[in-house]
C-alpha cells in the first residue's frame, strides 16, 4: 500500500506541473488580458494602462512570469486576485462555503433519493413505476436548469411567495432556517440533474448484480430478500457509484455556475466565471490547481475506497 | 432633496443647480416627507457587476465608484447639471475667487476644519498631499495620473490649506479632482506596501457611510456615519448586492428583494411590464455613454470620407433604436450627451437616405461589381464590425446595419468576440475594421476629449491616448488644446462646439444614439437623483431615505 501510494503521489506532481503549465500558457496565450475592462473606464488613458502591465508585470515574457508564479506558489503564496486584491486562496476559500453548502444538500438529495428510485426501478423492472422513472430521468436530463430555476422562482417565490428569489440568506437575518429557506429552490434545481444521473447508473449497477450467481445461491440459502437485498445486492451495486462518487469530488471546487447565477448564490461557479471574464490570473490559476488536486485526491480516494469495499481488490 | 454637502457654487446659483436637478433628472417629489432625525432603515442596490475594488486610487470600474462616492469624499463634487459641489475642500477654486491664478498655473484649495476620517482621525491637508502624492508615486498601482502628473510643488500651507503649481493650465483639472477620492495619510501612509495594504478591503474614509462587511460574491454592507461632515446619512444600512444576470436581477426587483436597479439598471424588454408595477417607480435616465460605429480610419475602404458619409446616409438609425431599443435611447450627432454644457444642438442631423448614399459613393468613384458590392482602385467595399459577443441588442444591431449597408453596395461581415478579448488590443491597436461601442467621452462634465481625439493619443501609433480610429485633424488637434487652457466657460463651450462640428463633418465617428438607462425604485424612496456626471446613480446614497 505505501508503495503504491508513493507512485501516486509522484504521478500526481508530475501531473500537477503539466496541468499548471498547460494551464497558465492557455491563460496567458489567450487573447486580451486583465486590463481589458479598463479599456473603456472614463477617465483612464492608454498611458495608464502600460504603465499598469508594466507595474503588474504583464509585460514580461511569459516563461519568466511562470516561472515566478511557480516559485511563489512552491513556497506557499497562491499570489494576490487582480480583482480585489486579497489573496487567492481567502478568495477561494471565501467562495467554497456556499458552493459546499449547496452541493453537498443536492448531492445528498440526489444520492438518497436517485438511489432509492433505482434500485426500486430495477427490482420491478419493467413495471409502471419503472417506466415512470425511466421517462422522469430523461425529461429532468432534458430541461435546462437555467429555464427550470426561473420557473421555480417565478412560481414559488414570484406567485406564491413561498420560496426567496435567490441569495444565500436574508440580509439582517441569517439564522440556520433563514439558511434552509433559501437552500431550498436551488438545491432542489441542482439535484433534479443528479437524481435523473444516479437513479440511472444505480439501475443499471443492481440490474447487473441481481442477476449474478451469488444473489441466486443466497435466495437458495433461503436468506431472507431484505437481507439479500441490503448485504449482496446494494453492497455489490453501491461499487461503481463510489467511482462515480470520486469524479464527482471536483464539482464541489467547480460549483453550478447555472444554478449559482439563477440563485444569485455566491458560489465557485460564478467566482470561476467572473475570474476569466476579468482575465484574474492568480485566481484562475488557483482554482485551475485546486481543482487538479480535488480530481487526483477524489481519483485516490476512489481507488481506495474500492479496495475497502471489495476485498478481491488490492493496492500495491 | 437634500444634496449630499449644501453646495457654495461658484458657477451658478444654488437655486439653479437645484432647480436644474429636479427638474432635469427626473426626482421624484415626495411631498412633504422629510428626512428622519436619525438613521433608520436600509437600502438594498443590486448591482449585474460585483464592486471589488475600494481603493479609490486604484483601477476600477463604474461599479466601484457608486461604491466610493458613499466611502469616500473628494474636495468637490460634480452635480447632475455639471457644476461643482464643495465637499471637503470650503470652495471650489477659480478664477474669481482667486483659487485659480490668472495664468491657471497656481492653484489654492481652503479645507473644511471639521472633517473625520471614520477612525476618528481629523482631516487635513497632509491628507490631499500625500493622496495626489501616492497617485504620482512610480510603485503605486493608480488607476488613473491624468492631470495629477501635472502638479508640481504641493505645498500644506496649514491644517486646513494647500497649494500647488500645474506645468500647464489645466481646466480639466477640476473635473479630475471631482473623482480624486481622498485616502488617509495615517492609515496609507504608514504601510510599506499601499498596493497591498489591508485598507484595501477595508478602507476608512470621509463618506457618509463607513464599511460594514463584505461577503465576497454576494454583497457589501455599509453603515451610517454617525460624524459625517455633511448632511444625513439617513440610512442606517446601505447594501450592494450583486447579482450577475439581469432577468434574475429584474425578478428580485419585482419580489421586493432589492430596493433600487443600479448601473445596468432593468433591460429594455422589460420596460413595458415594468411601469406597470405596484409600488415601484421607473425612471428613464439619459446617459453620457455614446453608442457609434466607430470605423479604423486607416483602413483603406474607410479612410475615405465619402464611403464614410454614405454609410451614415444608409444607416437607418430610427429602425435601431426603435426595434432593438424600444425606442428609449435619442439619436445624436455629438460625442457628448445632450445634457452637457458644451453640447452643440446645431450639429447637422442624419437622415436615413439610401439613395443619396448610392450617389455619394458612384460621384466618388466607388464602382458596384457583378456582385453588387462596390469597388474603387482595387478596395473592396467590405469591412467587418465587431462588438462584445453576448450582447444580444448590438448583434441585432449589427444584422440591421448589415441589410442597410448590403442597399448601398458595401459588404459588412460580423466579427464579435469577448470583453476581455475585443477591448484589449484588438481595440487598442486599432486592430479591427470598424466597432460597435458605447463611450462616454468626456470626464465628469467636462468636454475634454484630447484622449479620444487627438493626433497624439493613437495608441497603434505610439500615442499615450485613446484614440484608436485613428482620427487625426490639425484644427482639433489645435482646438483641443486651446479648450484644456482655457476656464472661461464661454469661451470653452465655443471651443468644444468648434471641436464637436469638425467631428461631425470628419464623420471620425458615426455616432447613432445617446444611451438612457432604466432604473426602478421602491415607491417612497427618497433623495434618489440620477448624476449623468458621476458614472453611478449611487453617487448621493447619503440623502437618501425612506418616505414615511
Amino acid at each position: 500500500m505505501a508503495r503504491y501510494l508513493i507512485r501516486r503521489l509522484g504521478q500526481s506532481l508530475l501531473l500537477l506541473w503539466l496541468v499548471s503549465m498547460i494551464g497558465f500558457a492557455i491563460l496567458y496565450l489567450a487573447p486580451g488580458g486583465p486590463l481589458s475592462q479598463f479599456a473603456l473606464t472614463p477617465g483612464m488613458s492608454e498611458a495608464d494602462l502600460q504603465r499598469l502591465a508594466h507595474q503588474m508585470g504583464l509585460d514580461r515574457p511569459l516563461p519568466v512570469q511562470y516561472a515566478e508564479w511557480a516559485w511563489r506558489l512552491i513556497t506557499g503564496n497562491w499570489g494576490r486576485s487582480y480583482r480585489d486584491n486579497q489573496p487567492v486562496l481567502w478568495v477561494i476559500a471565501s467562495h467554497l462555503g456556499a458552493t459546499f453548502e449547496l452541493m453537498a444538500s443536492s448531492t445528498l438529495i440526489a444520492v438518497l433519493f436517485g438511489s432509492w428510485v433505482g434500485i426500486l426501478g430495477a427490482l420491478r423492472r419493467h413495471s409502471l413505476f419503472d417506466a415512470l422513472s425511466t421517462v422522469g430521468a430523461m425529461v429532468a436530463l432534458s430541461i435546462p436548469t437555467f429555464w427550470f430555476g426561473l420557473v421555480m422562482i417565478y412560481i414559488f417565490s414570484v406567485e406564491l411567495g413561498w420560496l426567496p428569489a435567490g441569495s444565500r440568506f436574508t440580509l439582517g437575518d441569517g439564522s440556520l432556517l433563514d439558511y434552509l429557506h433559501h437552500l431550498i429552490a436551488p438545491s432542489l434545481v441542482l439535484a433534479l440533474v443528479t437524481i435523473a444521473i444516479w437513479s440511472r447508473y444505480m439501475r443499471a449497477a443492481m440490474l447487473e448484480v441481481i442477476n449474478q450467481d451469488f444473489v441466486r445461491t443466497a435466495r437458495a440459502k433461503g436468506l431472507p430478500e431484505r437481507v439479500i437485498l441490503i448485504r449482496h445486492t446494494v453492497r455489490n451495486a453501491l461499487l461503481p457509484m463510489i467511482t462515480i462518487a470520486g469524479l464527482q469530488l471536483p464539482t464541489l471546487l467547480s460549483g453550478a455556475l447555472v444554478t449559482e447565477t439563477v440563485f444569485t448564490w455566491p458560489g465557485m461557479g460564478r467566482l470561476f466565471l467572473d475570474s476569466i471574464s476579468y482575465r484574474d490570473y492568480p485566481t484562475v490559476m488557483g482554482i485551475l490547481m485546486c481543482s487538479a488536486l480535488l480530481v487526483l485526491i477524489g481519483n485516490l480516494l476512489a481507488d481506495l475506497c474500492y479496495a475497502v469495499a471489495d476485498p478481491r481488490i488490492r493496492l500495491d | 432633496m437634500a444634496l449630499p454637502v449644501l453646495p457654495s457654487l461658484d458657477r451658478r446659483t444654488l437655486l439653479g443647480v437645484t432647480g436644474a436637478a429636479l427638474l432635469g433628472t427626473g426626482v421624484r417629489a415626495q411631498g412633504a416627507s422629510k428626512p428622519p432625525a436619525a438613521p433608520k432603515g436600509q437600502v438594498i442596490v443590486g448591482l449585474s457587476q460585483e464592486p471589488t475594488r475600494f481603493n479609490p486610487l486604484m483601477p476600477a470600474i463604474e461599479v466601484d465608484q457608486g461604491v466610493w462616492w458613499n466611502l469616500f469624499s473628494p474636495l468637490w463634487g460634480v452635480l447632475p447639471d455639471g457644476s461643482f459641489n464643495p465637499m471637503l475642500a470650503k470652495e471650489v477654486p477659480s478664477l474669481e475667487n482667486g483659487g485659480i491664478s490668472a495664468d491657471g498655473l497656481t492653484w489654492r484649495v481652503k479645507l473644511r476644519d471639521d472633517v473625520k476620517w471614520h477612525d476618528g482621525t481629523p482631516f487635513t491637508a497632509e491628507d490631499v498631499k500625500f493622496t495626489i502624492d501616492l497617485i504620482n508615486n512610480p510603485k503605486f498601482r493608480a488607476g488613473s495620473r491624468a492631470g495629477h502628473d501635472q502638479v508640481r510643488d504641493l505645498t500644506v500651507v496649514g491644517p486646513h490649506e494647500i497649494t500647488w503649481k500645474m506645468a500647464e493650465a489645466n481646466a480639466v483639472y477640476i473635473s479630475r479632482l471631482a473623482w480624486t477620492f481622498l485616502v488617509p495619510r495615517h492609515i496609507l501612509g504608514a504601510v510599506a506596501d499601499p498596493n497591498d495594504a489591508p485598507f484595501n478591503n477595508a478602507p476608512v474614509g470621509t463618506g457618509p457611510f463607513v464599511w460594514g462587511e463584505r461577503v465576497a460574491g454576494d454583497h457589501l454592507l455599509l453603515r451610517a456615519n454617525p460624524h459625517y461632515f455633511g448632511s444625513g446619512p439617513y440610512l442606517e444600512r446601505l447594501v450592494f448586492k450583486y447579482i450577475p444576470d439581469m432577468t434574475v436581477m429584474y425578478t428580485q426587483f419585482r419580489t421586493g428583494e432589492i430596493d433600487y436597479t443600479s448601473i445596468q439598471g432593468i433591460s429594455p424588454d422589460h420596460y413595458a411590464e415594468a411601469k406597470k408595477l405596484a409600488n415601484r417607480v421607473i425612471s428613464v435616465n439619459p446617459s453620457a455613454s455614446i453608442e457609434s460605429i466607430t470605423p479604423n480610419l486607416e483602413k483603406p475602404q474607410l479612410a475615405d470620407r465619402a464611403v464614410r458619409e454614405a454609410l451614415y446616409y444608409g444607416m437607418n438609425k430610427k429602425a435601431i433604436i426603435d426595434a432593438i431599443y424600444y425606442g428609449l435611447p435619442t439619436p445624436t450627432e455629438s460625442f457628448l450627451p445632450a445634457q452637457s454644457w458644451a453640447y452643440d444642438s446645431t450639429l447637422p442631423k442624419q437622415q436615413h437616405d439610401p439613395a443619396r448614399a448610392n450617389k455619394i459613393l458612384d460621384a466618388a468613384g466607388w464602382a458596384r461589381g457583378s456582385d453588387g458590392i462596390r469597388a474603387k482602385g482595387g478596395v473592396r467595399l467590405a469591412f467587418s464590425d465587431s462588438t462584445t459577443a453576448g450582447n444580444y441588442a448590438r448583434e441585432q444591431a449589427q444584422q440591421l446595419l448589415i441589410q442597410d449597408w448590403k442597399a448601398i453596395g458595401a459588404a459588412l461581415t460580423i466579427r464579435n468576440m469577448p470583453a476581455a478579448v475585443i477591448w484589449g488590443d484588438y481595440y487598442r491597436l486599432s486592430q479591427f475594421d470598424s466597432v460597435m461601442i458605447g463611450v462616454t467621452f468626456g470626464i465628469g462634465s467636462d468636454p475634454d476629449v484630447t484622449d479620444r481625439f487627438a493626433s497624439w493619443a493613437i495608441p497603434a501609433k505610439g500615442g499615450s491616448g485613446r484614440n484608436p480610429s485613428q482620427y487625426a485633424n490639425a484644427k482639433v488637434d489645435k482646438l483641443l488644446r486651446q479648450g484644456v487652457a482655457e476656464f472661461d466657460p464661454t469661451r470653452r463651450k465655443a471651443i468644444y462646439a468648434g471641436i464637436q462640428q469638425q467631428v461631425r463633418e470628419d464623420l471620425a465617428i458615426l455616432p447613432m444614439f445617446q444611451y438612457a438607462t432604466i432604473e426602478g425604485t421602491k415607491k417612497g424612496l427618497v433623495g434618489y437623483t440620477p448624476n449623468i456626471n458621476a458614472l453611478s446613480n449611487c453617487w448621493n446614497c447619503g440623502s437618501w431615505y425612506w418616505a414615511s
